[in-house]
């Protein structure tokens, strides 16, 4: 056997067959649903006379469009109602397990997956979601999918693909203080643009990966999408395997002993070879923040807004102008004397226990500034309980944060969380859009210690410098 | 599902790059739970004022580009989101083809799902064409999936290619489910050869 990647260990393993042309039958042992990218794929199994193949391999939650705040139950808005009864109906009808509003485990889809070891090494993960790519921190092929894929998926529990190239992202050294696995996507998108990493399913390696925690990780898959990427996976190691064991979906006993040595055989082979290949100085990452309207355009918080002129060519530039007339901002203006309204913590990027504390631990002591509204959005109900356990949410109430339900919430607005026209946004979500957080509102994205010191002095700062009052 | 072979129609031109997802159909457009009538929606933020009413500055609105079936762009289109109410969108408000320099992959991969055809050209052939849809007249193309072959009045001619397995999806319009399911016993004998701690949920 040649030596393989990661990535080819796991494709190889679930190839059925062979399809048409030059494509490949792909196994999918765990389909992710939510409630607005499904209800087309389950009307359309309805109308072909199809069943759902596999039922027990299919999740649902509800997370998008979803109220964060007063009382959960009850959805005004009638189109997200309807929604979200479709999905309670569609998972009746078709037996497939539901994670509702009402119980203890319900969150965005990316969060709940890994928190109930549903997400483990060497499957490969679906769903009707971009960020799908989180899931790739445990060492699983885990990619986004359209509707009607979602639909093939339900109905033969597999999908028609080709099979993607391979990149090898490497950080070598350690990160500094204050820098997080935030950074070092944001620096990665910033030095291969959005869709540098297009039609390649992306490996994250060297010390500095090796040193984070699985929540840290998922935020770097998570926003492999973001460089245009297929998927972003990180091998499985004791660290994954300490926070798998005793979950809720892990395996048991001796099926535990059985999978766990699978999953250490599941790492790139010395010698593998990986079609393109990226180097990054993890010692030399700042904090990032973006100052424009994708996630490429972003500066270390040290520097400054950039100059269009200083574009190297002129749809770079065109681009740039545009961004910073939509963002607001002049050219050169210092990132730290950029004030906002506004600040969010949530998402499936960075809503973790480990995010909700180290926001916490920045603001304790402290009260957010005057002129900025602050929310916390847990990811799951289990991250809420765990934090309030903690007494987290009182840290957040006492500084003059509102404390929300889970849900994907302000990361794209679908509810009523949403940035007013014009409002300015320190957020620690994964997209920058025109729009994303609500029509004309403007977004910074940013890690959770970044968000949350920028909710208390009312503009950014470096975390760095910052002074803890724990 | 609808095929693509050849298609002879008008363009509109939208030069900008990193046109994503979350602009070509808002979000608050997701909450239908229909594959149809996104047509009126798409580029919603750009094409409309805050009153409804059509944005003279936004390409679309322009007067020769009504009716327009092809959609000229530049690198990395489609990219964020999954959402196929982009494509469905797109294909609704009368595109049959998107040429740009580059795509995203999830939107591709809805593209050939739904007869819209991404048609993959170099900088150049893009520039070129950019400055033939800024004139005044409308710039019509014939797109042909078989001959692999764009051409544009005056003389403008270019290849493109797309993977097999897509080009044969747009070709023949497949049911791709149906063509799975024929694959059943493959797929049975694969399952029956998984570890049994992979049936987790």
């Amino acid at each position: 056997m040649p030596q393989r990647t990661l990535f080819e260990k796991i494709w190889d393993s679930h190839v059925v067959c062979s399809g048409p042309q030059d494509s490949r039958i792909l196994y999918i042992d765990l389909h992710l649903v939510h409630e607005v990218t499904s209800p087309q794929a389950f009307e359309g199994l309805r109308v072909a006379g199809r069943n759902v193949r596999r039922p027990e391999l299919t999740v649902a939650t509800l997370d998008h469009n979803i109220p964060t705040t007063g009382n959960r139950f009850v959805i005004e808005d009638a189109l997200a109602r309807t929604q979200v009864e479709t999905l309670r109906h569609n998972c009746r009808e078709f037996g497939v397990r539901l994670f509702d509003l009402d119980s203890p485990e319900q969150g965005i889809v990316h969060v709940i997956g890994p928190e109930l070891a549903l997400t483990q090494p060497g499957l490969t993960i679906v769903c009707g979601d971009s960020h799908t790519s989180t899931h790739g921190a445990f060492g699983a092929l885990a990619f986004g999918i359209g509707t009607s894929e979602v639909e093939h998926v339900l109905a033969t529990q597999c999908l028609v693909q080709k099979k993607p190239k391979t990149m090898l992202v490497h950080f070598a050294g350690a990160l500094g203080n204050g820098v997080t696995s935030k950074d070092m996507i944001l620096g990665l998108i910033a030095q291969i643009g959005t869709d540098g990493a297009t039609g390649h399913v992306v490996e994250y390696a060297g010390e500095a990966v090796r040193a984070l925690s699985m929540e840290a990780r998922m935020t770097i898959c998570n926003m492999s999408i973001e460089a245009g990427a297929r998927a972003g996976m990180i091998a499985p190691d004791e660290t994954t395997f300490t926070y798998l064991r005793g979950r809720r979906f892990a395996p048991q006993g001796a099926a535990w002993d059985q999978a766990e040595e699978y999953w250490r055989g599941l790492s790139t082979d010395s010698g593998a070879k990986f079609d393109a290949t990226v180097e990054i100085s993890a010692a030399q990452l700042a904090p990032f923040v973006t100052w424009g309207t994708n996630p490429g355009m972003s500066a270390p918080v040290t520097a400054a807004v950039p100059d269009p002129a200083q574009a190297a060519d002129e749809s770079e530039r065109n681009g740039m102008i545009r961004a910073l007339e939509y963002m607001g901002l002049r050219p050169r203006t210092r990132i730290k004397d950029i004030a906002v309204d506004r600040v969010f913590i949530g998402s499936c990027t960075n809503a973790r226990l480990e995010d909700i504390r180290a926001a916490a631990r920045v603001i304790r002591g402290y009260k957010i500034s005057d002129r900025v509204q602050g929310m916390v959005v847990p990811g799951s109900q289990n991250v809420k309980r765990e934090a309030e356990r903690e007494g987290l949410d009182k840290v957040f109430v006492a500084a003059g944060f509102e404390w929300r339900e889970s849900g994907c919430s302000m990361c794209l607005g679908m509810n009523a969380d949403k940035l007013g026209p014009g409002q300015r946004c320190a957020s620690t979500s994964n997209r920058n859009f025109e729009g994303r957080q609500g029509a004309g509102g403007r977004t910074h994205l940013v890690s959770p210690a970044m968000a949350a010191a920028a909710a208390v002095a009312g503009h950014f700062v470096d975390i760095r410098g910052w002074e803890y009052r724990d | 599902m609808q095929s693509f072979t050849r298609h002879t129609g008008t363009s509109a031109l939208l030069a900008r790059d990193n046109v994503d997802t979350d602009q070509i159909i808002p979000k608050q457009f997701l909450k239908r739970i229909e594959r149809t009538g996104y047509g009126d929606v798409l580029f919603f933020d750009w094409r409309y004022d805050p009153e409804g009413l059509a944005n003279p500055a936004f390409a679309l609105n322009a007067p020769q580009y009504s009716g327009a079936s092809f959609l000229i762009t530049g690198k990395n289109f489609g990219c964020g989101s999954s959402r196929e109410h982009a494509v469905w969108a797109l294909r609704d408000y009368g595109f049959r083809a998107v040429l740009g320099v580059s795509f995203a992959d999830i939107f591709v991969n809805n593209c050939v799902r739904n007869g819209l055809l991404p048609v993959v050209l170099s900088p150049a052939e893009i520039a070129n064409l950019t400055s033939r849809a800024r004139l005044d007249t409308p710039l019509t193309l014939t797109v042909d999936l078989e001959q692999g072959k764009v051409s544009a009045d005056g003389g403008f001619s270019a290849s493109f290619q797309l993977e097999p397995f897509r080009r044969m999806c747009l070709l023949e319009g497949l049911d791709e489910i149906g063509m799975t399911l024929k694959h059943d016993a493959e797929i049975a004998s694969f399952e029956k050869d998984r570890p049994a701690f992979t049936h987790h949920a």
